[in-house]
């Protein structure tokens, strides 16, 4: 059996996507820059696509950018709020310590330039506590960046209220949208959001694309210097295929929130109940306010890649934040933001499901997972060292 | 993240020489929780000074696993003369090489070796030969 439980990783492409994508390479292949009928064509499915995304996120077409992904979106959105705030001389910036890289590593940059950060604390539980960023913003704020749900362990923002608490301060507000674009809904107005990002691979779109949300009357800094496409903000020939192919995709997943977020978060919740059966298990991250999909765990005694190695081995397909699996030393910062010790977060696994999942599966991971690790602790010289201190 | 080679999968997923030794003749343990891998090793040693037996338990990634796998069949029935010889490049070799990031876990097979011959030579009252000595707490010999 193959088991794809990564989906917080990326999505397999649905096939209403590929559909909406096909034509555009062979077909409607032009350039949409080009005058002619055949850029025309493209000019058309990228103005549709522009229409659908906004449409979906409570937008107005003028306010979509289309950009490469959720990293360059971020990147755009923090850099943009920075020059605004620069030049009022505000330059005190506002985030939390489990951010995306693509959020956390722009927001270092800046820091390294001049710029004062303040990176909220996230708990336990992974959740920003609204009076504590309310007592971050001083009158030299000049952005508020806190991602909506969390890429490791799916924990939901309160986004709407950091939103309003911006506003009335006269703050930016961004939020990084990706982990929660298609599967938890998104209205910009409703919830006060000044910019957004999200990435097409998250909800079965294909990778390379993404969208940048700017409300109207901020003036956008691009990143990329050339044509005027995307108003002049952000050059390069759009890439058609993927962006058609985005918004084929982030129309179906919104369109099916209603229906699939109960059948997937029945299937979390399984896979959660059947996992804290093991022995020093713990669950990372809030238990209600998570994505419906999202399952973290640490379990104590194993480390997370040799885990996944083994999982791997019987079709089971998952992530980890050891630092085995990061390619550096350190676990992952989202762990340590929750305050777990090196040793828990290094036993950590994300299964991350999506519609595609099924019961079986989750029966399936259930009779593999807790042999595997049986036979990990067997050999774990911390793990034994834990059932001595007992 | 880097594909490990046939032999590290073989050795990861069939380790050898699993367990503890009750009455060990030398025990070491190396690395740290906090970088994500810690090895323990057992050496049962007779009166020829040769290992007869050998065990391991061990916290950490594929590579961490492998590397305590295939060290500990390097040395078995070997004379501690010869087991304190083993270096980590030889553990590596002996597993078709290491991703990059992984070598580390190669230092710590040999520091576990030599650290529980260390308790060895230490428990018979005996120094053993300084460059064959662990190097120890040395967590530097992490990032070469």
């Amino acid at each position: 059996m193959n088991i794809y439980a990564d989906n917080a990783a990326t999505t397999k492409v649905s096939k209403t996507a590929l559909d909406a994508m096909l034509p555009c390479f062979a077909e409607a292949y032009g350039n949409p820059s080009s005058p002619h009928h055949i850029g025309q064509e493209a000019a058309k499915l990228l103005m549709a696509a522009r229409e659908t995304v906004a449409g979906y996120i409570g937008a107005e077409p003028s306010e979509v950018l289309f950009t490469s992904g959720g990293s360059e979106s971020d990147n755009q959105a923090i850099i943009t709020a920075a020059v605004l705030g620069a030049r009022r001389g505000k330059k005190h910036l506002v985030s939390t310590k489990f951010e995306h890289h693509a959020v956390l590593h722009t927001l270092k940059k800046l820091e390294k330039e001049g710029f004062l950060l303040t990176l909220l604390d996230v708990h336990e539980d992974g959740l920003v506590r609204l009076e504590e960023l309310e007592a971050a913003l001083r009158p030299d704020t000049a952005l508020v960046t806190v991602m909506y749900a969390n890429n490791e362990i799916g924990t939901i923002q309160p986004i709407k209220e950091i939103g309003a608490i911006c506003r009335e301060k006269g703050v930016l507000f961004h939020t990084d949208a990706v982990q929660a674009a298609g599967h938890l809904p998104i209205n910009v107005k409703d919830q006060n959001i000044d910019m957004l990002s999200l990435s097409a691979h998250k909800f079965c779109g294909p990778k390379g694309a993404g969208v940048f949300f700017v409300r109207k009357g901020i003036a956008i800094t691009s990143l990329i210097e050339g044509g005027a496409q995307e108003r002049g903000k952000r050059a390069g020939t759009e890439n058609v295929p993927a962006i058609v192919g985005m918004a084929a995709a982030f129309k179906e997943a919104c369109d099916n929130i209603a229906e699939n977020t109960p059948k997937i978060r029945a299937l979390r919740d399984k896979l959660i109940d059947g996992i804290l059966k093991m022995d020093e298990v713990i669950l990372n991250g809030d238990r209600e306010k998570r994505l419906p999909g999202n399952v973290n765990v640490s379990i104590k005694g194993i480390e997370g890649e040799s885990l996944l190695l083994m999982l791997d081995h019987v079709g089971i397909c998952g992530s980890s934040g050891s630092a085995c699996t990061s390619g550096s030393l350190d676990p992952s910062h989202v762990l340590l933001a929750i305050g777990l010790v090196h040793e828990v977060a290094h036993g950590s696994l994300r299964l991350s499901l999506d519609e595609n999942n099924t019961e079986e599966e989750i029966d399936y991971i259930l009779e593999k997972l807790p042999p595997i690790v049986e036979r990990l602790r067997s050999m774990s010289p911390v793990w034994k060292k834990m059932k001595e201190g007992k | 993240m880097m594909m490990y080679s046939e032999k590290v999968m073989d050795h990861f997923t069939n380790p050898r020489n699993v367990g503890e030794i009750d009455g060990a003749s030398g025990v070491g343990e190396v690395g740290n929780a906090k970088c994500g891998d810690i090895m323990k090793i057992f050496l049962k040693i007779d009166d020829d000074g040769v290992i007869t037996d050998v065990k391991f338990n061990t916290f950490g990634c594929g590579a961490a696993i492998a590397t305590s796998s295939m060290a500990t069949e390097m040395i078995k029935g070997k004379h501690i003369e010869d087991a304190m010889k083993l270096t980590n490049k030889a553990v590596a070799q002996a597993l078709d090489g290491l991703p990059p990031v992984k070598l580390h876990c190669s230092v710590l097979a040999e520091e576990g070796v030599r650290t529980a011959l260390l308790d060895y030579f230490t428990r018979r009252g005996e120094e053993m030969p300084e460059e064959y000595k662990p190097r120890h707490e040395d967590c530097d010999a992490c990032f070469i």
